[in-house]
């Protein structure tokens, strides 16, 4: 091979790499899953815990859900029919396996495509990110239960969920 | 009067109407609720705040156990925010610090059957949702 061809070679490679890790920068980092900005599901979805974004949760997972609000983790948490359609139709589509969700779905990595969990708490990959959480930083005053994403994560709200 | 004053007493005129418009919508809901307890018992003598407060901070046993009281979430200040078990601060319930509060009767409906099957384990009356609402509105 020339050495200037070499040289060319090399460059474009490096140039290609370059690409490759601005995508990737721009797809956004690890702990951020875009929040919540339907207002219907802000407001019905947000009143007693966060308003999970819904990345993290599959497209059956939200059917489910949206099915069984008379009995919401044993809360009545029913709303009327049409805000109902609103929200579903909201959380359906930026599921994590929606067809555009890209990376915004990885939460589901490693769970069973057919399963349709209802707690995020159950996913694989979530329990693999907080293995190492003790027993006692969950019942302490400021988390109390693991659905309080913001106890720990204190920007769990703009979608940001960083390591504390 | 000057421009500038003028602006001020018009904006003045314009702040006290809206407030009194809030006031007037929580009034409403208020006696919706009278209403609909003096159509069930011809004696009623009208809300009581007394009363409401004894809801408020009331224990029952007929609801879920991890909340049986209206201040197991709310707290025992109502001037105070609040949290859900799910860790969400709730704001407070006093009409005083929260005057937006009891504007929308649809919401106000939605709240008072969720709140009282969990509390109580029974949704409330017409009466408890009065004297409930005219203590708050005091607070």
């Amino acid at each position: 091979m020339h050495p200037s061809f070499r040289f060319i070679v090399l460059g474009l490679l490096a140039s290609a790499f370059t690409v490759l890790l601005l995508k990737r920068a721009q797809a956004g980092d690890d702990d951020y899953f875009p929040p919540v900005t339907d207002k219907a599901t802000l407001q019905e979805c947000g009143s007693c815990h966060l308003a999970f974004p819904p990345s993290m949760l599959p497209a059956a997972s939200w059917k489910r859900m949206m099915a069984g609000l008379e009995d919401h983790f044993g809360d009545d948490a029913s709303v009327d029919a049409g805000t109902a359609a609103t929200i579903t139709r909201y959380l359906v589509r930026n599921a994590g396996d929606a067809r555009d969700a890209r990376r915004d779905g990885r939460l589901l990595r490693g769970l069973d495509p057919n399963a349709a969990p209802l707690r995020i708490t159950e996913l694989p990959k979530w329990r693999r990110e907080h293995r190492k959480v003790a027993r006692s930083d969950w019942t302490s005053k400021e988390v109390g239960t693991k659905a309080n994403c913001a106890g720990c994560h204190v920007d769990a709200a703009q979608g940001y969920f960083d390591d504390e | 009067m000057n421009p500038t004053t003028r602006a001020i007493a018009v904006l003045c005129a314009l702040g006290v109407s809206a407030s009194s418009a809030i006031a007037g919508a929580r009034e409403d809901l208020l006696s919706r609720y009278a209403n609909a307890a003096r159509a069930a018992d011809a004696g009623y003598a009208g809300p009581s705040a007394a009363s409401g407060e004894k809801l408020h901070r009331n224990r029952y046993a007929g609801g879920k156990p991890d909340t049986p009281a209206c201040t197991s979430c709310h707290g025992d200040d109502a001037r105070a925010p609040g949290r859900t078990r799910a860790g969400k601060a709730i704001e407070p319930m006093a009409a005083s610090v929260s005057p937006a509060r009891y504007t929308d009767p649809a919401k106000a409906e939605k709240w008072f059957k969720r709140n009282c099957t969990e509390v109580l384990g029974r949704e409330c009356t017409p009466r408890e949702k009065a004297d409930w609402l005219a203590w708050m509105s005091k607070q």
